[in-house]
């Protein structure tokens, strides 16, 4: 907030000792624009969930239903079926149904998330609070690497993992340890630190400077500091990145494709190959969605927990 | 004191980082036993291994494993997969199988990083020459190459051929030129099968005067919006102007604009660009362009159209319980010929087997996939049909579907011409790059011209 | 490898890798002189930096690279700069940058504002977590879904069929002719952008929620003792708060439309002049298998993002002004 932006408002509030109490006039602008605000808020909340539900409710349609009509007329003409779903959990090519991959995707999953934000915390907590050559020139750098296309970095990638240099382990290949996980890990660490320390360390310079300033001259370590002032107040934007990187580390298909190998598939490789290779069945990608949705909903319901109003109070740079 | 503490520490680190890896290397030791080939093969006297005797060329290969990269995906898969288990008892290899439907990219992927499977089978006759280029494809063993000889078709072994070194049998096959229709809906308004382009076109003006658009269309398939009516353009040049013709167009012997391939396009457009004969359940002519060429084809079950021109995979498409057959709800029927000079053309498409390694598992297993045994045991592996292959020794009663019935009759039909799908053929830049995108554009309103000369203008000039 | 070697494996990756680090932090904390200040940075940022390098950087320049160079994958001739001059040339190319461009002005804008209100608006209601939840739902779902979902919007029929696309059956409702959404250009462009920015306003909203969370109470509090509410609370004291969010939130969904490509692929593959860059280079690459066109069109993209890194310092420098 800028100092005028302050001022505008600051008279009034020093204007008035002890708290005056708010005029009936405006109680009643906020009722009406409170009204408008849950309408506005409902109209945007059904614009966006209407074409999902038309995905849950088309999962729930029999086959030549879904292929020949529109989803609304599960109102007029009701048939409901499981079929979709059970058709979603028995497929599976392996005759192990889905639940290997769901195990996959979550043995890939927690680690390539665990990884990349302890070290993109770790990076923005340098780039924000440690004095070094080159600092702006390096984080300038990582933050336009973004932009690189995964695509492009593929083939480099599995080359290197395949015949690493140094006489390193391969890490890809006939032999690749633990069916390619590690190399999966890797890749996923990798794409996710630009952003992640992009996001990081723009959260982490709205912490004040004083207080880091102040537990240096207490003769704390940078360690101490990280650990125990810095990583309890960034835990919003650390559970915030932390849903985003579960989801595209659960939603990847183009990771997955190249660097896992069958033992490893994870749930959404398996989706797209249920669908068939002339794209046949693909009413069974709706029941399909919506079973490996599950799981990050859970997860974005249950870190939201951290989103604590005041958590950061008093701490953020005005 | 302390430093001692953290040496320590590190040391657990290091000891618990070598555990891991120790671990991960023996999660990934599955090759087994590593017993040598000897001379005596695991199908010696098994009754189901005769015909296989090939085999014993390779030993014994047990504990041995092939991996293999395809884009074949459920159901077939695991048809596929069966159809395997005999080369398992005959070798003692096992086959360890992934599909994909990104294979065509993800192939190439693999292969610049030094990663290729054992075996891939490529379903374009271009991707083959592509991977051929990498030096790592290796020469098929001499066993495939008398299959090949044997059971197919001078023509087919052309196709697994990059100059002129063998490299990948056939495997699968599909016939691209048929017309999906309703027997049921036929008969009931007294239509017959048109055995002629003529009868075809005057069929056309029959049923569009009963008030029923003639033809559904759709050639909407994400990336590769197009395809279709690239098929419909090669099935009727390859009628019109012949196989000679064709093969020069395919390689660019002559210009892609030729006035042979113009006429074709306009034949095609007679029936395509006719509001009055398209599009059945979905819309105008341009709706064609924004149509699933999955769906394309369903408005026949609900009358709205009679005719869909598409290869014989679609079969898969139909819901769970039409009946497909000659009699049933739907069934096809062969694209007439325009022009009685060039025989019984066939367009088709197929995969063939290419192998990056020449390890005696991998060479066995290729031997097997060209036997006449591999095809007929593929045939009963697969009892819900749409599967067949151009394989000569494969014995039509082991075919469950009749459409993969007619398609195999096609196949082996001494009269009949196969040649291959021509954009499978052609550069990527063309065959699944402009000759897609300009087909796409054509039927939404580019002239046949146009179209034609922007396909010529982008063939890569090497 | 059974489930329970799978978990194995993942724990003890995750503990060598915190033992390791850990290690390294315990190691270099003591240091107290300037090389040892030094030795500390190098222990927070070396293993991000390392990994960067090799991952990011060096493919970022093989790919430099390969765009002088010819098609094909495997040895391609030198070709010095004529790719480019291909692209700048080509006609369609100007159809491509038109829409590139449209997607990157519209999609940061228009999601982050939808994103922001719907915070806001949601804020401390009683149904919070669901109210959020549904603004979430579509980052969750994959993309191969987010397909479908929208082939049950958009698609068409002509009047007399049935409706698979669902704003084609309200049009039927409303008595108005059927509308092919995907084919007329240039409002398909606009159509498809609608689809990214239902995917981005949920990552806006998370991010903002979030911000706006952490804005102290006692500011708050002040604000609204004075009487300020509704739209000047929002104008005064949330937006310029959360300001740096806002910033971060823009150039995050910036750079993630310029390499978009999966929903151009998946509705139109790129006909109907739909197609934006990062589709034209997933395209040459992988499916025409033309490398260099590709590669040369992914140094264009890098080079787009210049912009969006240049405001970014200047915002930075402003922050560290104050």
């Amino acid at each position: 907030m800028t100092a005028t932006e302050l001022d505008t408002i600051a008279p009034q509030a020093t204007g008035s000792p002890g708290g005056r109490p708010r005029s009936a006039a405006a109680a009643a602008k906020e009722g009406l624009s409170g009204r408008l605000a849950s309408v506005i808020a409902l109209v945007i909340a059904v614009l966006w969930t209407v074409p999902t539900f038309g995905l849950l409710v088309s999962s729930f349609r029999p086959e030549e239903d879904v292929k020949s009509n529109g989803w609304w007329n599960i109102f007029t003409d009701p048939a409901f079926t499981l079929k979709n779903y059970s058709d979603a959990l028995n497929g599976g090519a392996s005759g192990e149904g889905l639940s290997t991959n769901l195990i996959n995707s979550i043995v890939i999953t927690i680690p390539a998330v665990l990884i990349p934000i302890s070290l993109a915390t770790l990076a923005a907590y340098a780039f924000a609070w440690m004095d070094f050559r080159g600092r702006d020139v390096l984080f300038v750098a990582i933050f336009a690497l973004q932009i690189v296309p995964i695509q492009v970095t593929l083939v480099p990638l599995l080359s290197l993992y395949v015949d690493p240099p140094f006489n390193l382990m391969p890490l890809a290949g006939r032999d690749a340890p633990a069916g390619g996980l590690y190399e999966l890990w890797l890749s996923h660490t990798i794409f996710a630190l630009p952003l992640a320390i992009y996001l990081l360390h723009n959260f982490m310079r709205q912490i004040p400077g004083e207080l880091i300033e102040s537990a240096r001259v207490d003769g704390a370590a940078h360690v101490q500091i990280f650990s125990r002032i810095m990583l309890p107040l960034m835990m919003p934007a650390i559970a915030a990145f932390a849903i985003f990187q579960f989801l595209w580390v659960w939603n990847d298909l183009l990771v997955a494709l190249v660097f896992s190998s069958p033992e490893v598939t994870p749930l959404t490789v398996q989706l797209v190959s249920l669908v068939g290779e002339k794209g046949q069945d693909w009413q069974l990608l709706a029941s399909g969605a919506f079973i490996s949705l599950a799981i990050p909903l859970v997860v974005f319901l249950t870190l939201q927990r951290y989103f604590v109003r005041g958590l950061l109070a008093g701490s953020v740079k005005g | 004191m302390r430093s001692r503490n953290m040496r320590r520490g590190l040391a657990a680190a290091a000891a618990l980082a070598s555990a891991g890896l120790v671990l991960a290397s023996c999660a990934s030791d599955d090759d087994g036993g590593s017993s040598e080939a000897s001379g005596t093969w695991p199908g010696d006297g098994k009754s189901e291994c005769s015909g296989l005797e090939q085999l014993a060329d390779f030993g014994d290969l047990s504990g041995k494993s092939v991996s293999v990269y395809t884009s074949i995906l459920p159901p077939e898969q695991e048809a596929q997969e069966n159809s395997y288990k005999l080369f398992t008892t005959c070798t003692g290899a096992s086959v360890k199988y992934e599909g994909s439907d990104q294979f065509e990219t993800q192939l190439v992927v693999r292969v610049k990083a030094n990663n290729a499977p054992d075996i891939a089978y490529i379903p374009q006759p271009g991707l083959l020459k592509t991977v051929v280029d990498s030096g790592q494809v290796v020469e098929a063993p001499s066993q495939v190459a008398d299959n090949v000889d044997e059971f197919f078709g001078e023509d087919w072994k052309g196709y697994g051929t990059v100059d002129d070194t063998f490299y990948a049998a056939p495997l699968g096959a599909s016939v691209k030129s048929f017309v999906w229709y309703s027997p049921s809906m036929f008969q009931k308004n007294g239509w017959e099968v048109p055995e002629t382009w003529d009868d075809l076109m005057s069929l056309t003006g029959d049923i569009a005067a009963t008030g029923i658009k003639p033809w559904c269309a759709g050639i909407e398939s994400g990336d590769a919006t197009g395809w279709p009516a690239t098929d419909w353009l090669e099935d009727v040049l390859l009628r019109d102007a012949g196989p000679d013709v064709y093969d020069q167009w395919v390689n660019h012997d002559i210009a892609f604009n030729d006035d042979a391939v113009a006429e074709a396009l306009d034949k095609v457009g007679a029936i395509l660009k006719d509001p009055k004969y398209v599009n059945g359940g979905f819309g105008d002519v341009d709706s064609i362009a924004t149509t699933a060429f999955q769906d394309a084809g369903q408005p026949i079950l609900k009358d709205q159209c009679a005719l869909h021109r598409m290869a014989s995979f679609y079969a898969a498409q139909w819901p769970e319980g039409t009946k497909v057959t000659e009699d049933g709800d739907v069934f096809a029927f062969y694209l007439p010929v325009t022009n009685e000079d060039f025989g019984k053309p066939v367009l088709g498409a197929g995969e063939f087997v290419a192998a990056f390694d020449d390890r005696p598992e991998v060479a066995a297993f290729q031997t097997y996939l060209s036997t006449d045994v591999w095809a007929n045991e593929k045939a009963k592996s697969t009892p819900g049909g749409g599967w067949v292959s151009a394989n000569t020794g494969l014995d039509e009663a082991n075919l469950s579907s009749p459409i993969d019935k007619l398609s195999a009759e096609i196949f082996q039909d001494p009269d009949a011409t196969f040649r291959f799908d021509g954009s499978d053929q052609m550069p990527s830049a063309v065959g699944a790059g402009s000759f897609w995108k300009e087909m796409t554009a054509w039927v939404t309103g580019e002239s046949t011209k146009d179209a034609l000369t922007n396909i010529e203008n982008s063939w890569p000039s090497s | 490898m059974s489930t329970s070697d799978k978990f194995v494996q993942m724990v003890i990756a995750v503990a060598i890798f915190y033992v390791v680090i850990g290690a390294i932090l315990l190691l270099t904390q003591r240091l107290r002189s300037r090389a040892g200040e030094r030795v500390q940075t190098a222990a927070f940022l070396g293993p991000s930096v390392l990994l960067i390098c090799i991952g990011l950087l060096y493919p970022a320049i093989v790919t430099v690279w390969q765009s002088l160079h010819g098609a094909s994958s495997f040895d391609p001739p030198w070709v010095g700069l004529d790719n480019y001059k291909k692209l700048f040339t080509d006609k369609q190319q100007l159809t491509v940058l038109r829409n590139t461009l449209l997607w990157v002005i519209l999609t940061p804008i228009v999601s982050t504002g939808i994103g922001l209100v719907y915070a806001v608006l949601v804020d401390r209601i009683r149904f919070e977590r669901i109210a959020k939840a549904l603004m979430f739902l579509p980052i969750a779902i994959s993309m191969v879904a987010a397909s479908i979902i929208w082939k049950f919007v958009y698609a068409y029929r002509s009047g007399e069929a049935d409706q698979i696309g669902l704003l084609n059956q309200i049009l039927v409702w409303l008595h108005v002719d059927p509308y092919n959404f995907l084919l007329n250009d240039p409002w398909n462009t606009f159509f498809l952008i609608v689809i990214l920015i239902w995917i981005q306003a949920g990552f806006a909203m998370t991010i903002l929620s979030a911000s706006i969370k952490a804005i102290p109470d006692d500011i708050v509090e002040a604000a609204r003792l004075d009487g300020v509410g509704g739209w000047k609370m929002f104008r005064f004291i949330t937006v310029p708060s959360i300001r740096p969010s806002l910033i971060v939130v823009l150039t995050t969904i910036t750079i993630a439309t310029l390499k978009v490509f999966d929903i151009v692929q998946t509705a139109t593959g790129g006909n109907f002049n739909t197609s934006v860059l990062a589709y034209e280079f997933y395209r040459q690459n992988f499916i025409a298998g033309n490398q260099g066109i590709a590669t040369a069109i992914a140094v264009v993209i890098f080079a787009l993002v210049i912009p969006v890194v240049i405001y970014n310092i200047r915002q930075m420098r402003k922050l560290e002004a104050r």
